[in-house]
């Protein structure tokens, strides 16, 4: 007898082969293995799931059909609200979202949602199924900047819809931060990220690569000259930030972004890329959310001994559990309870060391977390010749500079409300660029909730 | 795609090229800089501009080959393309953007090195506002000196000076500075691209001298957008981005030993770069570079 309290477990590389390689770590489920998973769904009626889906999957809809193992219909019912469900399937915080309000979770495993997603759009892929679209073009242009999670399912929608959308990526590579800043291991760019926007390409969406907003064009260039009727910014938060102490100019001190970008899109990790990364032997990274986890994990991976310094308690650990735990079975260390005070070098100004002083978590903060207090006295010294500094991102100041009239916050993030619209007729933004650093799908659900005002928008044009 | 429709060598291991990047030259202005990839494996490496044409949709830039990337650039040839160009990026250069304050001062521009390319378009422009500055060029030797017949079309003087006499004035260029000042010189302003230390020793002379510094850094980077914070450096008491903040700074206040010291970050994997791309897979060591017959 199957116990249904238990999900079918989903096969792994084992830890101390892939903390040797940038290789999946997920392997994914066979056929049989999705189907015995679909099993477990209650087909509840009231889909408490969809509920905390940012944007609305018909979640047990598309898990029937994997039941019946009608694979290709499943990947119809996910492409009416998603645009990049192999994304989603491998970096949503499923635990907290769809999975968090399973009804088998409550007394045993949710359904794994998120590995079924990723099932589903894998088997498309590998089939080559796509939906049949009917487009009918409405011949109205749309400029989306930024070819991220937001800028891509934006972008998505909107030619769905009919529309001519064009993408602004101001890198080399499309993607945004599925490109530069979550990794190979997690997010394979070939197999996963370009496919998707090989999709989108296909319904006509139009990709500028090299192209920075507000230096080699500006938005309202865009929209007077080139015939934009309207904008949508999803430029992300690329912005790192430092903590402001001794010694952070040392060589060995990197920001999570940089060390990830050289590592993600140049892929320094490959012998033949000519981008360097520096090699070092122990690492500290300096933060607790998905990056300082990405950044930890592809160090380690790199050949190095990586410590994580956090600044709270393991139970406040931003990152996901999964990330976390991946982290500590492939021999990431933590230090809970700590932070960087100065960071120590040698003569010849190369890390030797952090100087880190012990924490207690106080009274709660705006946030409603822990704040966190130094405990006086309590320092001591880590050895490494590598700090990351996986602080958070703030967004870029570039487009609010050099765009008239619209009107940022005092942490620099455009200012927009629940439809995306900006303070300037026509601009629409979401993402990052609007929240500040936050998660893929959250990014996903605003592009195409500006997608559907944009739509709104440009009827009465 | 970006076309190389022009190439030139200016010495024996500096080398021009015309590149078609129509969405650089459609806003692009003197002191902005671009980052290039050569090729599909190649990195990003930032460039500055040294000329454009918006009709033809193309930037010059002019490159020094000190590692693999500027090594394989130098291999390409007319008709061939670069794999990227992004930009511009940056800020265009103060005396640009503001012309005005330009008007009735006196400005010396030292180039040192390749920093000549960076240098031309800022004097070529000033000039078409009917500014004329003069223009110290610094190179070690006379066949390094490069864009000096460019450069006197539209300087009022220029200065050539070489560390080992073979051409020009025989001196670094913090030695003619001081010449053309005692000599009855009267600078407002300078400013200053090369090397660092160069740009060191000019911004203490400048200092002393009451001459207003400006200088332009080119340290190592990654995205060129603000993304990475690989270019940062210290300017007064702030950490500045060089790639959104600058390039150009007020050389009183950047502290020029800590770019030193960041700049030799990556030297030895990039010698070794460079060597693997020179000598293919007969480099084992014994070059002194790269660290040995076990790498």
């Amino acid at each position: 007898m199957i116990d249904k309290t238990k999900r079918v477990p989903i096969n792994e590389q084992p830890a101390e082969k892939r903390a040797k390689n940038f290789e999946e770590v997920c392997l994914g489920y066979t056929d049989e293995e999705a189907v015995a998973e679909s099993e477990r769904c209650l087909n509840c009626k009231n889909k408490p799931c969809v509920s905390g889906c940012p944007v609305g999957i018909d979640i047990p809809s598309f898990i029937k059909e994997i039941k019946e193992k009608n694979f290709n219909k499943a990947y119809e019912i996910i492409s009416e609200n998603s645009s990049l469900p192999a994304v989603c399937g491998r970096v949503c915080p499923q635990e907290t979202q769809c999975e968090g309000k399973c009804v088998r979770g409550l007394k045993g495993d949710a359904i794994s949602i998120g590995k079924l997603e990723r099932f589903v759009a894998d088997k498309a892929t590998e089939s080559g199924f796509a939906p049949a679209l009917n487009v009918k073009k409405n011949g109205k242009k749309v400029a989306v900047i930024g070819s991220g999670p937001s800028g891509l399912s934006c972008a998505g929608e909107l030619a769905k819809a009919g529309y001519d959308v064009t993408v602004f990526e101001a890198l080399h590579e499309f993607g945004g931060v599925l490109t530069y800043g979550i990794p190979e291991f997690r997010l394979p760019k070939e197999k996963v990220v370009l496919k998707e926007i090989e999709k989108l390409k296909k319904y006509g969406v139009v990709f500028e690569k090299n192209v920075l907003i507000g230096k080699s064009v500006t938005i309202d260039e865009l929209m007077q000259n080139d015939g934009f009727a309207a904008v949508f910014i999803g430029s992300g938060a690329g912005l790192p930030r430092f903590m402001g102490i001794e010694g952070e100019s040392a060589k060995g001190v990197f920001s999570a972004n940089e060390f990830l970008t050289r590592n993600n899109l140049m892929r320094a990790f490959d012998e033949n890329s000519d981008t360097p990364i520096f090699k070092a032997k122990e690492v500290i990274v300096v933060g607790g959310g998905n990056v300082a986890m990405d950044a930890a994990r592809t160090a380690l991976r790199l050949g190095s001994d990586v410590t994580v310094v956090y600044r709270r308690g393991e139970e406040e650990l931003p990152a996901r559990k999964e990330e976390v735990c991946h982290a500590k079975e492939e021999g990431v260390k933590f230090e809970f309870l700590r932070n960087p005070v100065r960071i120590l070098t040698d003569e010849n100004d190369f890390v030797t060391g952090v100087e880190v002083i012990g924490m207690t978590l106080g009274e709660p903060d705006q946030s409603g977390r822990r704040k966190p207090v130094e405990i006086k006295g309590s320092e001591k010294i880590i050895e490494a010749d590598c700090v990351i500094m996986s602080l958070g991102t703030s967004p870029n100041p570039l487009i609010a500079a050099s765009t008239k009239g619209l009107e940022t916050n005092a942490r620099k993030c455009i200012v927009a409300n629940e439809a995306c619209a900006t303070s300037r007729a026509g601009v629409f933004a979401g993402g990052d660029a609007v929240t500040g650093a936050a998660t893929v799908i959250l990014a996903m659900s605003a592009g195409k909730r500006a997608a559907r005002a944009i739509d709104e928008y440009l009827k009465n044009f | 795609m970006y076309r190389i429709i022009n190439k030139r060598d200016l010495s024996e291991n500096i080398f021009l090229i015309d590149v078609e990047a129509p969405w650089v030259t459609n806003k692009c202005l003197p002191g902005q800089f671009v980052i290039v990839r050569v090729d599909k494996k190649g990195e990003r490496i930032p460039l500055t501009i040294c000329d454009y044409s918006k009709t033809n949709g193309t930037v010059t830039l002019v490159v020094q080959i000190i590692g693999a990337t500027t090594l394989k650039m130098s291999k390409l040839s007319v008709g061939d393309c670069l794999e990227d160009i992004a930009g511009p990026l940056g800020n265009p250069s103060e005396l640009i953007s503001n012309v005005a304050a330009a008007n009735d001062k006196k400005i010396v521009f030292v180039a040192g090195g390749v920093g000549a390319a960076p240098v031309f378009p800022q004097v070529k422009h000033l000039s078409e506002k009917g500014v004329r500055s003069d223009v110290i060029i610094g190179a070690k030797t006379k066949n390094l000196v490069i864009l000096e017949s460019e450069m006197k079309k539209y300087a009022e003087n220029v200065y050539v000076c070489t560390d080992d006499g073979s051409y020009g004035f025989k001196g670094l260029v913090t030695n003619k500075i001081s010449e053309l000042v005692n000599n009855g010189k009267n600078y407002d302003i300078c400013v200053a691209i090369g090397p660092v230390i160069m740009m060191k020793f000019v911004s203490e002379l400048t200092e002393k001298l009451g001459i207003t510094q400006i200088v332009s850094m080119n340290p190592i980077m990654v995205d060129g957008t603000g993304m990475c914070g690989a270019c940062r450096l210290t300017v007064g008491e702030e950490v500045k981005f060089a790639c959104v903040d600058g390039p150009e700074f007020d050389g009183h206040k950047v502290d020029f030993d800590e770019c030193l010291k960041r700049l030799t970050l990556y030297k030895t994997d990039e010698g070794r770069a460079y060597l693997k791309e020179k000598e293919g897979l007969s480099h084992h060591g014994g070059c002194g570079l790269c660290g040995g017959e076990n790498d």
